[in-house]
């Protein structure tokens, strides 16, 4: 743990945990774009998703940084994609672009909450509210990194999250307080959604390096104030907090549900089959 | 045109960085926003001037910072620079209390409700701005929705002359 290269590659993880959960996120909810209930949710939701990945650029762009301080025998072995093997025997440098639309489903270090697909209305808050809760406290923490560039994208981060954390929470309420038929809808997507929640506080290995480190955040320290956050939004909807439950996980791992594949696909797409296009 | 490093002086940048202004929102030039941070020149071994514009992004996912840093770029170009880098600086957090004064007067003008109080102060989790109409600045207005057009910007109504507005959001 203290080796200094371990050291530089569990911050490298850590930091595409993070903006792996953006990006993932933020793609699941730009699929709204153009399907909104109304015009002026449409257009809020599709605003949230452009914040998710303005915030993934960043934190792609400090990975990059990161991993092409690496050395070579550190690079070959972190990602499975072979297109990015192949720039790595070459000797390129990554950029932000090489690790969104490169790595292969293996590499992603997302959790599952995130990749789940949008279903309906009800199932696309639900998500985003049980995300947004976890978002929020952990930017407020992250702020306070010894790592000035986490701390920097936190900070900022935390301004958009805040709006996020507040569309949500309306929504819950609204839908839950709402009509016979959305309260039990609302309902059934936060139970379906809720095995995903364990793994959002569930310390990986790089969670703990960088814990120790004075880099990352305490996830056991958010889980009681994400719990708290959460149950004061359900009580005011009039829903019932889900029962306890058998946690899902593994994406911190790299090991994912079906559907990640298919967001990959389609994400991307344009630069498999058209190496470098630009638009 | 040639321009060497020792005749610029860092107020010529800025003023010439004046015509710069935000694609979404063209009242607003970039100082009125707030985003240039610093103005560094330099000169290269050969003697050729080179100018660092620092700029920090509004909101993270805004595209109107490749737009402005392009414009950035041009107007530079077209004071004879060849050599323009254009920097991001994430710390501290751009906010809408570096708008200038002149900025929000602009934006009322242009039918924009400016922000109305300092983002230092936030409100709490479902308390809300009382924005009054840039029409007909009645205080009878209604939130329709935090967003907007632009990640800046959220949706308002006026309840007394029955328009919609925008409201640049306090940062």
């Amino acid at each position: 743990m203290t080796n200094s290269k371990n050291m530089s590659i569990q911050k490298l993880l850590y930091t595409l945990q993070i903006a792996d959960n953006a990006l993932i996120l933020g793609h699941r909810i730009s699929e709204w774009c153009g399907h909104g209930p109304v015009l002026e949710q449409d257009i809020a939701i599709t605003n949230t998703a452009l914040d998710h990945l303005g915030q993934a650029r960043s934190l792609y762009q400090y990975a990059a940084t990161q991993f092409n301080a690496l050395n070579q025998e550190e690079k070959k072995g972190l990602f499975v994609s072979s297109a990015l093997q192949s720039l790595i025997a070459q000797g390129k440098l990554l950029d932000e672009d090489d690790l969104a639309y490169l790595r292969d489903g293996w590499d992603f270090r997302n959790v599952w909450l995130v990749e789940q697909p949008n279903k309906d209305w009800a199932y696309t808050v639900a998500r985003s509210f049980l995300y947004d809760c976890f978002n929020y406290f952990f930017y407020t923490e992250l702020r306070n990194s010894k790592d000035e560039t986490l701390a920097a994208i936190a900070e900022k981060s935390l301004k958009e999250v805040t709006y996020h954390i507040r569309w949500s929470s309306e929504w819950v309420i609204r839908l839950g307080d709402g009509t016979e038929e959305s309260h039990k809808r609302m309902q059934q997507a936060i139970n379906d959604r809720w095995a995903y929640t364990g793994e959002l506080v569930k310390m990986s290995e790089a969670d703990t390096a960088m814990l120790a480190e004075g880099v990352g955040v305490d996830l056991n320290a958010i889980a009681s104030q994400w719990q708290e956050r959460v149950a004061s939004v359900i009580e005011e909807a009039t829903l019932t907090i889900p029962q306890d439950t058998w946690m899902q996980e593994g994406g911190k791992e790299g090991r994912h549900t079906e559907h990640l594949g298919y967001i990959l696909a389609e994400l991307q797409f344009m630069q498999r089959a058209y190496p470098n296009m630009e638009w | 045109m040639s321009t060497t490093a020792r005749n610029i002086s860092k107020e010529q940048v800025y003023e010439w960085l004046s015509s710069v202004t935000d694609p979404e929102v063209p009242v607003l030039t970039i100082q009125d926003l707030g985003i240039v941070r610093d103005v560094l020149i330099d000169t290269t071994d050969n003697g050729v001037p080179e100018v660092t514009v620092v700029i920090t992004p509004t909101y993270s996912g805004c595209p109107a910072m490749d737009a402005i840093a392009m414009g950035i770029r041009m107007a530079l170009i077209g004071k004879g620079f060849r050599n323009i880098k254009v920097e991001h600086r994430l710390s501290p957090a751009w906010t809408t209390d570096w708008m200038s004064e002149e900025g929000k007067r602009k934006l009322e003008q242009y039918g924009i409700a400016p922000p109305i109080r300092k983002a230092v102060n936030p409100l709490g989790l479902f308390e809300e701005d009382n924005v009054p109409c840039p029409r007909c600045h009645s205080t009878d207005t209604m939130l329709v929705s935090q967003f907007g057009p632009t990640s800046c910007k959220a949706l308002y109504k006026c309840q007394s002359c029955h328009e919609p507005f925008e409201h640049f959001k306090c940062h």
